[in-house]
Formats: C-alpha cells, sequence, structure tokens
C-alpha cells in the first residue's frame, strides 16, 4: 500500500473537483472568447467560477486574475508591480518560495531594483521589526508568504499588513501553502495581493490565481488576446478554473473540520518520531504551523538517502537537502532559521492529506526507525544534537 | 505510462528516462546493498585499529563526507582490503562501494594503480551518474589517495607521500584541487558561482576563493582564451 506523505508538493485531484470538471473537457469545451453560444457557455461557466472564488476571498470578480499556477501569480504580482514603478526598493523574507526569492533576484541583477531580505527567528517565523526597520522611502512592496512550504510556520500576516498600511507600502502574500486551512478573506488579513493555486487543494495542476486589489497597476507578463481584463492573455483555462473553484470551496467549508483531523496525526507523527529515534528535532514553530506539516531533521545522515530507501516500501517524503534540489545547495528555509548546513542535509518533510490516517504514521514507523539506524550505522559522522542545535 | 512507437530521434527524446529509477541498477544495486562497509560505529572503531591506513574527505555540512580504510600486502604493495563508512547521498554511497570492489578485485590494485584511480573511471564502473551529482558525490577516489598517504606515513614510507597526485589542494576542508577547478570550467562552469555550484569549493574552506576566482581565469583563458 502506498503512503503519501508530500501534498505540500501537489494533492491528488478529489473526484468532485473531477466531476465538475469534466463537462468543460468534453461537452462545454468552447472559447468563452467565441462569439457564439458555446462560447457563450464557457464565459458564463467562467464567470460563476470566478464569483464563487471572489465571494470566498472576499474581493470584487474583478479583482481576481487567472494564471497558470502559483509560481506565474508570484511573478506577475512581484514583476507586473516593479515593472509599473520603474525602480524601487522590495522587501521580502529569507524563506520565501524560490517562485518570490529568484523572482526578487532577478529584479536586482537585471532591473535595478533593490531588495531586502529579512531574517527569521529559530522558529522560522519572520521578524516583524525587522520589515519595519528596513522600510525606505522608495519601498513599493513588502512580500512575506502566509505559511512556510517546507517548514509550515504561518506567518504574522495581519501584523505586516498593519506596517504596511501605515506606511502606505503594497503588501503582496503568496497564500499557495495556506488556502486549505488557514482564513483567505482578503477583507480580514488585510493583503494588497494575494497568490492561491488550486495543485495544493486537491484541485488540478495549472491553475492559480492572483487576487490585485482595485487600483494596483501591473504591467502583464504574458501579452496576447487581452484576457482577463488585459493582465494575463490566453484563452482561459476554463475546466481547471471551474476545478479550483469547486475545490477552493470544499476545502474551505472543510477547513476548520480537517485541520483538526490532520492536527491530531499531525502531532501522534511528530511524537512517534521524536520518542522513537534520536538525535532528531521538530523545525519550525510547534504551534504556529500548518496542520497538515511535519518537518524533522535527523541528524548525521543525508536526505536523499532517507526518501530513496522509504521510497522503496512506497512511503513517500520529500528533503530539504541538497541532493534532492537542483542547485545543490541545502534548503535555504533551514539554513535561515539558523541551523548549520548538516541540519538542512538530513531534513524530511512529512506533509499530511486526507486520505491520510494515524494507522498510516504507524506504518511509516515499522521502517523509519530502521533505516534511520541502517544510515546512522554507515555514516562517519556522529554528532550530538544539543552541539549542533 | 504513455508508450511512444517506432524510433525516436535521440534530440527528441526525454534526457531523464524515468521509466525505472533516478539511478541506474548499479547504483541501486550498490546503495541498497553497499559491499566492503562498515556497518556500525563499533565495526569501524574495531576496524580502525587493525587497518594499515585510513583517509577522510568532506563534511557534513557540505554534504557528502566519506572515510576509507584499507589494508595493504606489504610485499606485493597490493590493497588486500578496503573498507569505508560515507555521510551522503544515494550515489555518494553507491560510488564508494563500486570503487572499494574495484580496488580489491582480481587480488587487488597495487598502490600506484589505485593513485591512478579516477572519479570518470568510478561512475564508468556505475554506469553513469547524473551530471550535477558527478562532482559532490565521487569523492571516494580522493579519500583513497588519503588513506593511501596515512599508510606511506604510518609504515615509513614518507618519501612515497603525495600531495593530491601532483595537484594543488585548494579548498582544505573538500580536498579540492586545481584539476577539479579545471575539470569543473572545461564543463561549461566560467564563474566562480558556477565552479562553486558543480563543486561546492569555498563553501567551507573560504580561505581560498581568491586562489579559485585566479585558477577559473587561468583556466578559462587557456581553453576559450
Amino acid at each position: 500500500m502506498e503512503i503519501y506523505f508530500d501534498h505540500s508538493s501537489t494533492t491528488y485531484v478529489r473526484p468532485e473537483v473531477t466531476r465538475a470538471m469534466s463537462k468543460y473537457l468534453e461537452d462545454e469545451f468552447g472559447n468563452p472568447g467565441s462569439f457564439h453560444y458555446k462560447g457563450l457557455k464557457a464565459k458564463q461557466a467562467l464567470n460563476s467560477a470566478r464569483e464563487k472564488i471572489a465571494g470566498i476571498i472576499g474581493c470584487d470578480v474583478d479583482e481576481i486574475i487567472f494564471t497558470g499556477g502559483g509560481t506565474e501569480s508570484c511573478n506577475l504580482a512581484i514583476k507586473g508591480l516593479a515593472k509599473s514603478k520603474k525602480k524601487g526598493h522590495i522587501i521580502t523574507s529569507s524563506i520565501e518560495h524560490h517562485a518570490v526569492t529568484d523572482t526578487c533576484d532577478y529584479l536586482e541583477r537585471h532591473e535595478g531594483f533593490d531588495v531586502t531580505y529579512v531574517g527569521v527567528d529559530k522558529e522560522g517565523i519572520v521578524n516583524v521589526d525587522e520589515i519595519r526597520k528596513a522600510i525606505r522611502e522608495d519601498t513599493i512592496l513588502i512580500s512575506v508568504m502566509y505559511a512556510n512550504n517546507e517548514i509550515g510556520t504561518i506567518q504574522p500576516i495581519e501584523e505586516i499588513s498593519k506596517i504596511a498600511k501605515e506606511k502606505n507600502i503594497l503588501f503582496y502574500t503568496d497564500a499557495c501553502q495556506a488556502s486549505g486551512s488557514l482564513d483567505i478573506d482578503v477583507r480580514n488579513i488585510g493583503v494588497d495581493m494575494m497568490t492561491l493555486n488550486a495543485s495544493k487543494i486537491y484541485g488540478p495542476k495549472g491553475v492559480g490565481l492572483l487576487y490585485v486589489r482595485k487600483g494596483i497597476r501591473l504591467v502583464p507578463l504574458i501579452h496576447g488576446g487581452g484576457q482577463e481584463k488585459n493582465r494575463r492573455s490566453g484563452t482561459e483555462n476554463v475546466p481547471g478554473i471551474i476545478g479550483f473553484a469547486e475545490a477552493l470551496e470544499l476545502a474551505q467549508a472543510e477547513k476548520d473540520v480537517e485541520s483538526a483531523r490532520l492536527k491530531e496525526i499531525r502531532d501522534y507523527l511528530i511524537k512517534r518520531v521524536t520518542d522513537d529515534i534520536s538525535e532528531c528535532w521538530l523545525n519550525g514553530h510547534v504551534e504556529k504551523r500548518l496542520a497538515n506539516n511535519v518537518n524533522i531533521t535527523f541528524l548525521n545522515i543525508e536526505g536523499e538517502a532517507i526518501i530513496l530507501l522509504l521510497n522503496e516500501h512506497e512511503i513517500y517524503v520529500s528533503s530539504g537537502s541538497a541532493c534532492t534540489s537542483k542547485t545543490l545547495d541545502p534548503s535555504h528555509v533551514i539554513v535561515a532559521m539558523g541551523m548549520p548546513y548538516e541540519a538542512a542535509h538530513g531534513s524530511i518533510r512529512f506533509t499530511l492529506g486526507k486520505r491520510n490516517s494515524k494507522e498510516e504514521v504507524d506504518k511509516l514507523m515499522e521502517v523509519l526507525p530502521e533505516i534511520i539506524e541502517k544510515l546512522r550505522g554507515i555514516s562517519p559522522v556522529h554528532l550530538k544534537a544539543e552541539e549542533i542545535k | 505510462m504513455i508508450e511512444v512507437k517506432g524510433t525516436v530521434h535521440p534530440d527528441v527524446k526525454a534526457k531523464v528516462d524515468a521509466k525505472s529509477w533516478f539511478y541506474t541498477d548499479e547504483v541501486r544495486d550498490h546503495f541498497f546493498n553497499p559491499k566492503n562497509i562498515l556497518k556500525t560505529e563499533k565495526e569501524a572503531s574495531d576496524y580502525d585499529a587493525v587497518s594499515d591506513g585510513v583517509g577522510e574527505v568532506g563534511s557534513p555540512a557540505c554534504g557528502d563526507m566519506m572515510k576509507i580504510w584499507i589494508k595493504v600486502d606489504s610485499d606485493s604493495d597490493k590493497i588486500k582490503e578496503c573498507k569505508w563508512q560515507t555521510f551522503g547521498c544515494a550515489s555518494a554511497i553507491a560510488s564508494t562501494s563500486i570503487m572499494s570492489e574495484m580496488v580489491i578485485e582480481n587480488s587487488g590494485m597495487t598502490i600506484d594503480q589505485a593513485l591512478a584511480l579516477k572519479p570518470h573511471d568510478i561512475v564508468e564502473r556505475l554506469h553513469g551518474l547524473p551530471a550535477r551529482k558527478f562532482h559532490c558525490s565521487v569523492l571516494g577516489d580522493k579519500a583513497l589517495q588519503a588513506a593511501i598517504n596515512n599508510y606511506f606515513f604510518k609504515s615509513d614510507q614518507k618519501d612515497r607521500m603525495i600531495i593530491s597526485k601532483g595537484a594543488e589542494i585548494v579548498d582544505k576542508i573538500l580536498k579540492i584541487t586545481d584539476k577539479d577547478i579545471e575539470e569543473a570550467v572545461l564543463e561549461g562552469a566560467h564563474d566562480f558561482e558556477a565552479v562553486q555550484k558543480k563543486t561546492k569549493v569555498g563553501v567551507q574552506d573560504k580561505t581560498c576563493i581568491p586562489r579559485v576566482k585566479e585558477l577559473i581565469e587561468f583556466y578559462k583563458d587557456k581553453y576559450y582564451g
């Protein structure tokens, strides 16, 4: 039996979503831009999906731009705004997803923008004072994620948005990991721009959105047919957007019950692992963390080897190890918390989902201690947790 | 899985063939069933007492570290046993394992043969590794060389001790030599960042960075002028 503990990478598409989408793949396949009934039907479906999502996140339908996913939305928010301002200073955190950090890095290297990366504390929470201090006359944007994808920490978004408002600076949040379990009503959290995507909440891959508060001008990244009010050209992904709306509606409706259920499994997993295995610890904040995220460093061994040995048991997890990243750099998130590289290489992320159960945690624990022991046995490194933390 | 019918032109074939596993069968075999390995800390310390030489390269901060122990037959100058331990990913474990086999097979390599062993020889026996894994995970030859040097030292053959196959060690922690920098430049890394990405030079031993930059310029001039 497969055990999938990698839901922050992506989720399966839930059957309700597949059902909602299928009509728009085979039957109502029209192009919303077409001047005939077939197109009109697609347009109507697109509009009602947009209305549904606008209702959930508490915004106007015109404030939603559908995109090809979370990464595109992050690019559109940051590059689109930067291009409209032409120059200036951006504040972001040191634990953002690469979709944000690499975009900021690009603007710094090639477009003459200044970027300040504010740090996090040892539990992975962004330092709000540091943000306040980093603000300059020419600061155009603060970009801080809602919840971290690796260590699951939930950031003080409302506090940051207060500071941003005080100083009259735009605030953008990448909420890709938050949409399944946190409050994403923009009136409550007070953000000016926000990214959501479908593939983390049991919706299809390749669909995301950017909420942009009225009055904010973005220069589009993709030019063409003028869809999404000229802000994102290209034929709308109608079935994807329908599926996204369905997935978001279900996720938000179920979030309290499902979060409580996931937290129980999460805390059980943390307890089992840290009780049964020595020289390991939980990364991130104990309480201010996503209901489905467990990130643990196993000292003296390397994450890729753990993944591949678990993989043999059809248990699927991910790692902040350098070996599993394309750049061969270990997790910038673990390192940003002040952890040494040794701790990043041995970090394993377990992210839970709807189909997971405590029984699966028990199955994991039938093999994990043995795998860790085997790899530690053949490792020439014998550090202790207290000397490294 | 989507089946492609007929012959596929190499240019349109996916570079990573994900049909079976992330690595070749040889890597897989050696990762799951490593040969000549010291399985526990105790085995390692017991063997340490009876081995003729021990060498170590890398560090846990860099994500790869290996330690190699050898026993040498002084009459024939051949390596009779080659044991090891590794902190690292699957390719690090597999490459050290296969190297240990190469060293002792056919009644063992002579010291000179062992010193001539190159990362490429090891990777060839593994039927290839992903390009990005090459530099960081194939460190076995360097650890073996360190073990041989240690054997020379302990057996009073100090005249035979070699500094990294005649190369200059630039990164003292990772034991990265000018030859490694040369190879990285030849593989298309043309600035410090790119060379560091390939070799991890200077990640720990920051003192070597100016020298590495010099070397990159030198090899760029030499090969691309």
